[in-house]
């Protein structure tokens, strides 16, 4: 099946239904981008209420009903809808949809994915599974309240559920399908001279993220459909038998098992919190060994250690069940893949750090995102583990604690590696930098208010105050002292919301107005360097590519720059 | 695939005819072991065996993986590590489960 | 620019990509049908002693035992319409095809037969879990069935003819990734009925 672009392409062909992967990526991005801007806004009205409760949300508070203030039912709404959103419409499609799609073929010295209607499919999917969920707001009943979690059986009855079901359905079509694609494009697309290990770490995370995706999403479907029918057929897969509900004894046959349910989603839902971080470590290594000028230390521990992290994934699910009843061998298990599953990311976070020894570091933006990183993933991994020991789980599992831990991991964690990727590619997709102060105005206010709205959430959740708390804890005795931490995180959120500002108005001035570049302005030694910015559509590269040398040789003694290209004889 | 020649072929097809032949009788085999008298453990165990065997057959001779490249194979063991811990260890978390005794 | 691959094998994987691609996507089938696999298998447990065998029993293991031959039969015409195309023999891949979407056509008519006579019966997916997560494991399977077909019957019409013509090596290939799906939701079926039918 040919390519060829010898035919001129309609504005339909070229920009909406391309199947370029360079377009494709960048209309994941901009989708996500838009996704995690509102799923951002939806938290931000729920932290108002947190903070001052029953009191009218400013801005937003009309379309919140005549009182304005947020009710406990749409504060559930917005709770499970900030968590569905910024997972699967947000950060996934940005991590693996834009940056992978954008970069990966570019870093192997392939011309496109290998199967480029398919990856142009898989974008279209997620979108249909974007739109499905946002309509779900404009629906009678509102959108799914029931957590991201959609645990049965409250979420066979509460309202919103269906639809975010549907939803779920093309969004993982969209995710098997993308990393399908992935799979045989890194598989079979490498230029020649690209062995495994020549391959720049970040397409390393994505290929393991790929097999995470493939493998562990198809359970979840298979619930999915079993919630629908539940939810619309009547049947009765996770309701046991004897199930009241409103006082009235519901009317199905029951005898079958909500712990069926946290089964199948956390054999997808564990795997899909590394999808989560993979690609932005995989950003990181490469904005590291860019900006220190020397190779990456632990090459070859880096690429074990993610492959064994992969692996582990999936055998560690139960975590977030350990309070449902299971026996003390089966705890052990868990608590024991648990353990071990945080090696390789010690490793991984170790190796970024004494790569740092005597380097010459560049303080770039990039840089700036990618160093704190570091500290914030320590963080958010040390937090993970009272939460992975049963003991300690008892006492943390469903408070704050765990809204800190895995939002360190996710927000100043990933979150931060992909604005590295973002200020570190924007030169290869626009030929255009961005700019330095502005991305600095962006860095500082962004890394101090994340640590203020989740850093006082462990001292919260160490008091014992539960998590999806409409009142914030207000009626808790345990919960008094520490209340007060809530005014301070909120303020957090809306100063944090304020330091996106100087980023917006980045991207959108740099792209026409930025300082012009040549093609490897941050003189970086991985293939997609080599190609014009932007790269030539449908084919990436002005020639053959062939590959000579390793992914970080910087600095190499006797080489004339400070840094010797992959695809420099 | 161009390593194929007529005479080949004719191997093959003769291959493909001789499992189909074993598939029908594995069929009538599986349907006539349900009505033994043995207990529930013993028939699920003899029924995923035979479904086994016939399984290996279309898998190994209809899909070729009989002969099939090590990046497939590693692909498929991979898969079927994690098939095997989706379907027991849920099953195992129920049978070890704590108890108020 | 062409994508390499797409025909002819990488040199040191020893495949083309839609092969590569074609199993990837059948090992998330896998973990799909296992997610319901290991359904059947909790909920088996958590219904009372007897239950499942219960509602087991009524089902029509003559009708699936007929339906298992069926689709066998139909694995091995898929696979001799491919080897007809590797003899170059486009008419004989013809009639095999055809023969193939016949044997999935019936498989179809059976499976219509037994789900209508469950609802005269007042049998519903919601008449018991057994009956849930039968229904759900064999109209999954059934879906499965039905894509296939539009697959196969796309390239038994004359677009294949066309493909034929102009791509003779990379058309016998599409039929190879077509029969390896068509294989597989065999080997569902093949662990399908002894485990709704017969256990």
């Amino acid at each position: 099946m040919s390519n060829d672009s010898h035919h001129k392409e309609n504005f339909l062909q070229k920009y909406i239904f391309s199947v370029d992967h360079k377009i494709i990526g960048l209309q994941y991005g901009i989708t996500s981008l838009l996704f995690l801007l509102f799923g951002f806004c939806l938290m931000m009205v729920m932290r108002w209420q947190l903070a001052y409760p029953e009191t009218p949300v400013p801005i937003v508070g009309g379309l919140l009903g005549e009182t304005g203030i947020l009710m406990p039912e749409i504060y559930n709404m917005l709770g499970a809808m900030h968590g569905t959103i910024m997972i699967f419409l947000g950060i996934v499609p940005l991590a693996v949809g834009a940056f992978g799609n954008y970069i990966v073929p570019l870093q192997i010295g392939a011309p496109d994915m290998a199967f480029p209607k398919l990856n142009a499919a898989s974008y279209w999917s997620y979108f249909v599974g974007g739109v499905i969920m946002l309509t779900s707001f404009f629906m009678p009943e509102g959108a799914a309240r029931s957590g991201w979690t959609s645990y049965p059986p409250l979420s066979i009855f509460e309202t919103g559920q269906t639809m975010w079901l549907i939803g779920m359905v093309f969004l993982i079509t969209s995710s098997l399908l993308g990393s399908m694609n992935f799979i045989v494009t890194i598989v079979q697309l490498r230029a020649p001279g690209m062995t495994w290990f020549k391959l720049p770490f970040f397409v390393w995370a994505q290929f393991v993220t790929a097999f995470l995706l493939v493998l562990a999403f198809p359970p979840l479907e298979a619930a999915a459909f079993l919630q629908l029918m539940d939810r619309v057929a009547s049947t009765s897969f996770f309701l046991p038998s004897g199930l009241v509900y409103s006082g009235a004894t519901v009317d199905v046959y029951g005898s079958g098992s909500p712990l069926l349910w946290q089964h199948l989603f956390w054999f997808l839902a564990h795997p899909e919190v590394y999808v989560l971080i993979l690609p932005a470590m995989g950003i990181v290594g490469e904005v590291i060994a860019n900006n220190t000028r020397k190779p990456l230390w632990g090459y070859k521990t880096l690429v074990y250690s993610i492959v064994f992290l992969g692996f582990m994934s999936f055998i560690v699910w139960a975590h977030h069940m350990f309070l449902t009843g299971m026996g003390q061998a089966m705890s052990a298990f868990f608590q024991t893949t648990t353990m071990i599953i945080s090696i390789p990311s010690v490793a991984i976070l170790t190796a970024f750090f004494i790569s740092l020894w005597g380097a010459s570091i560049r303080f770039t933006t990039p840089m700036l995102f990618a160093l704190a990183f570091l500290p914030m993933f320590g963080i958010g991994g040390l937090t993970g583990l009272p939460l992975g020991v049963g003991a300690s789980d008892i006492h943390l599992h469903d408070t704050y604690y765990v809204i800190g831990h895995f939002h360190y991991v996710v927000a100043p964690g990933t979150i931060f590696g992909l604005f590295a990727g973002i200020y570190y590619w924007f030169p290869k997709m626009t030929g255009r930098k961005m700019s330095e102060a502005l991305g600095k105005l962006h860095f500082w206010p962004s890394f101090i208010f994340m640590n203020g709205i989740f850093m006082p959430m462990f001292i919260q959740g160490l008091a014992g105050v539960s998590r999806r708390l409409y009142d914030g804890g207000q009626l808790y005795a345990h919960a008094q002292d520490v209340l007060q931490w809530n005014e301070f995180m909120s303020i957090s959120a809306f100063c944090l919301a304020a330091a996106q500002i100087p980023f917006i108005i980045n991207v959108f001035v740099s792209m026409f107005n930025g300082e012009k570049v040549d093609r490897n302005p941050w003189g970086a030694t991985t293939v997609e360097w080599s190609a014009p910015s932007p790269p030539v559509p449908h084919a990436n590269f002005e020639g053959d590519v062939e590959v000579y040398r390793g992914p970080y040789e910087y600095s190499v003694p006797g080489a004339e720059k400070d840094f010797s290209p992959q695809t420099e004889k | 695939m161009s390593d194929h020649d007529n005479g080949h072929i004719e191997d093959h097809i003769r291959v493909y005819l001789t499992v189909f032949g074993a598939l029908a009788v594995l069929t009538l085999l599986t349907v006539a072991a349900s009505y033994m008298d043995i207990s529930t453990t013993e028939a699920i165990f003899l029924a995923l065996t035979i479904a086994t065997v016939k399984a290996s057959l279309v898998a190994g001779y209809f899909m070729h993986l009989i002969n099939e490249k090590q990046t497939i194979i590693w692909i498929l063991t991979l898969t079927f590590i994690f098939f095997l811990f989706c379907m027991f260890i849920p099953m195992i978390t129920v049978i070890d489960h704590t108890s108020l005794s | 620019m062409q994508i390499p691959y797409t025909i002819e094998e990488r040199p040191d994987t020893g495949l083309n990509n839609s092969k590569l691609g074609i199993w990837v996507f059948l090992a998330s089938e896998i973990m799909l049908f296992g997610g319901l696999f290991s359904a059947y298998v909790f909920l088996r447990m958590a219904a009372p002693a007897g239950d499942f065998a219960y509602w087991g029993s009524k089902l029509s293991i003559p009708m699936a035992t007929v339906n298992t031959l069926v689709l066998i039969s139909s694995s091995v015409t898929m696979i001799m319409s491919w080897v007809s195309l590797k003899m170059k023999d486009f008419e004989k891949y013809k009639m095999y095809m055809g023969l193939t979407l016949l044997c999935a056509s019936i498989f179809l008519v059976i499976k219509y037969f037994e789900y209508t006579g469950k609802f005269h019966h007042g049998i519903y997916p919601s008449s018991s879990t057994f009956m849930g997560i039968y229904f759900t494991l064999t109209g999954l399977h059934g879906l499965h069935i039905i894509g296939g077909m539009i697959v196969m019957g796309y390239f038994w019409l004359p677009a294949g003819y066309k493909m034929w013509t102009s791509e003779p090596e990379h058309f016998t290939n599409r039929i190879e990734v077509v029969g390896l799906y068509w294989h597989f939701v065999d080997l569902v079926w093949i662990f399908l009925f002894p485990i709704l039918y017969l256990l």
